[in-house]
């Protein structure tokens, strides 16, 4: 009898202790709605005063924010520096994910600390000196300038990513290829980068992403000429009141279907919680 | 001088040092020249100011009420977001680890930390803005019978914060808390333990390291909160933090010592709060979280 309303008790406890962690849940995710909602409904408004929805619904305003904002020139920008630094971060961090993942050698655990210092260091401390050496080399404001300070933190997220995936890859593969005469080139055209691919896709789509939401180091290092979608965006909103709200949300639209296209691209391939859990594995 | 030992490749081999390991030196200048070269430039010139004194550039910051209150304002945003992100996170993280579909909302809570600070807080500005959909519905459900000034102030900018904070936290929380054996809890369980007793005894020593570790990632997350604290704070007051008087000496006063200068104080701020935390974390449990054999 006593052990039935002990356990009857937990139960309700446990209930409501869930329903109110449920609860939380529901309101974070019902104002994280009706925030993207308000920017999306916005967008497409006639006018928006007073009321609950907007007086009525136009796309005029993609068509004032594509030329207010030059959204064709900042967008191409955008995908030339994510080009660059996908392709670039892929080309330093691979092969260097692939010795460390291999090779034991003196000055391993230095290199490693190398690597995970540009991940620990808010990006505003350390793009503004390196800011400041971009200018001295005449790199400031240029669209090379933006495509090297988004490598600081680009590159070693991809060697931690990579460096698991590659150490649970039988190294006897390798061995079995050489054994049957395969040269290193061989190796690495009919072996390695047919199994690497699969994690290469999916750390390089996290940098993609990630590289177009990198507002910080963009911010610090962009000129006139090299601004990405996000930093021009930055300086919409900073500049309000000059241009339609509409206009302006037009154009955080069009941000966020750039982003949100590479997004759920990339969570095909991989787990949300990886997307955040970076530095974790490098802690050991 | 026939049989002299092993050659220098071989020896080399031997510690590991061979064509492969080569592969990390591409990666390794890059990080060298545009992490590590840049900070030692920032460095000297920091200790190079205008007036031509050594610690110039130190000695008006720490004087300087308008640009030593900066660490104080960035604190006092960043270290209450990150506790409550966390306490958030865990009761949460908890519960949706016994979830068989995960999956949507994981992605749903990733929507915010992929479209990042300056997105928010665009969204923000309307939405909790007098006439934005939340303060409407506070005022239809009766609980406001005015609209409140959130944007625009400290707590636009820890609301901000929180919203691209929380999923950050809460999705490294998962990660640990999917992470623990279940079969320890399911132990705790037969031997008579409730579940307030099962997280005390079991999950919480298991998972302090991993705490500690998500406490620093998410405060390095809202240590820098550039964007938000200007378009929805209050820039020149209550949210003026750290980052905002680096970039002004910056890029408005073109004062690159003072602004490395702010820089480095900046970094020594963080990596002090993360040095203290990692040092509680060594006080606590370390070990298999898994258990060791199946």
């Amino acid at each position: 009898m006593s052990a039935d309303t002990s356990a009857s008790k937990t139960t309700l406890s446990t209930r409501l202790w869930a329903a109110g962690v449920w609860t939380v849940v529901g309101f974070f995710v019902l104002n994280l709605i009706g925030l993207i909602g308000s920017v999306l409904t916005s967008s497409f408004a006639t006018r928006w005063l007073g009321t609950w929805f907007p007086h009525g619904f136009t796309t005029k305003w993609y068509f004032a924010a594509w030329e207010e904002f030059q959204l064709g020139d900042v967008l191409w920008i955008t995908f030339e520096v994510v080009g660059a630094v996908v392709v670039l971060s892929g080309l330093l961090g691979v092969p260097a994910a692939y010795a460390m993942a291999r090779r034991e050698f003196r000055g391993k655990r230095a290199v490693m600390l190398l690597l995970l210092l540009p991940l620990l260091v808010p990006s505003v401390t350390y793009g503004i000196p390196l800011a400041t050496v971009l200018y001295k080399f005449g790199l400031g404001g240029s669209l090379a300038g933006v495509i090297l300070a988004n490598l600081v933190p680009t590159v070693p997220f991809v060697v931690l990513v990579m460096i698991p995936f590659i150490e649970q890859i039988d190294p006897r593969i390798e061995a079995a290829a050489r054994v049957f005469g395969a040269g290193t080139l061989q190796v690495f055209v009919y072996v390695l980068v047919p199994i690497l691919m699969p994690g290469v896709l999916a750390a390089l789509l996290l940098v993609l992403v990630r590289t177009i939401a990198m507002f910080e180091l963009t911010f610090l290092v962009a000129g006139p000429g090299s601004q990405t979608l996000v930093v021009a965006l930055y300086y919409a909103v900073f500049a309000s009141g000059v241009r339609a709200v509409q206009s302006i949300d037009a154009m955080a639209v069009v941000y966020m279907v750039t982003t949100l296209v590479w997004l759920i691209i990339a969570l095909r391939f991989v787990n949300p919680t990886q997307i955040v859990a970076r530095a974790k594995r490098g802690d050991h | 001088m026939t049989d002299d030992g092993p050659t220098l490749i071989q020896r080399l081999r031997a510690n590991g040092l061979d064509g492969v390991t080569l592969l990390v030196l591409p990666c390794v200048a890059a990080v060298v020249a545009l992490f590590v070269y840049p900070f030692f430039y920032g460095l000297f010139l920091s200790f190079e100011p205008k007036d031509g004194t050594f610690l110039g550039n130190y000695r008006n910051f720490f004087t300087d009420a308008f640009l030593y209150d900066t660490i104080w304002t960035t604190l006092r945003l960043a270290i209450p977001v990150t506790v409550v992100n966390l306490l958030a996170a865990l009761p949460i993280a908890f519960r949706v680890r016994l979830m068989r579909r995960q999956r949507l909302l994981t992605t749903i809570l990733v929507l915010p930390i992929t479209l990042g600070t300056v997105l928010v807080a665009e969204g923000m500005l309307f939405y909790f803005g007098p006439q934005g959909w939340f303060t409407r519905s506070l005022m239809a459900l009766g609980v406001l019978d005015h609209p409140l000034s959130i944007t625009h102030g400290y707590w636009g900018v820890f609301l901000s914060l929180v919203i691209t904070g929380f999923p950050f936290t809460f999705l490294l929380i998962l990660s640990y808390v999917t992470g623990i054996d279940p079969s320890l809890e399911q132990a705790a369980a037969t031997l008579g333990a409730s579940p307030a007793a099962r997280f005390r005894e079991v999950f919480l020593p298991l998972l302090l390291p991993g705490l500690a570790i998500t406490f620093c990632l998410s405060f390095v997350q809202a240590y820098s909160v550039l964007p938000s604290a200007i378009l929805v704070g209050d820039p020149s007051n209550t949210t003026r933090v750290i980052s905002i008087a680096a970039y002004q000496a910056a890029f408005e006063a073109y004062d690159y010592s003072l602004a490395s200068a702010i820089a480095m104080i900046m970094g020594a701020v963080q990596l002090g709060v993360v040095a203290v935390v990692l040092g509680a974390r060594g006080l606590f449990y370390r070990g298999p979280v898994a258990a060791a054999k199946g």
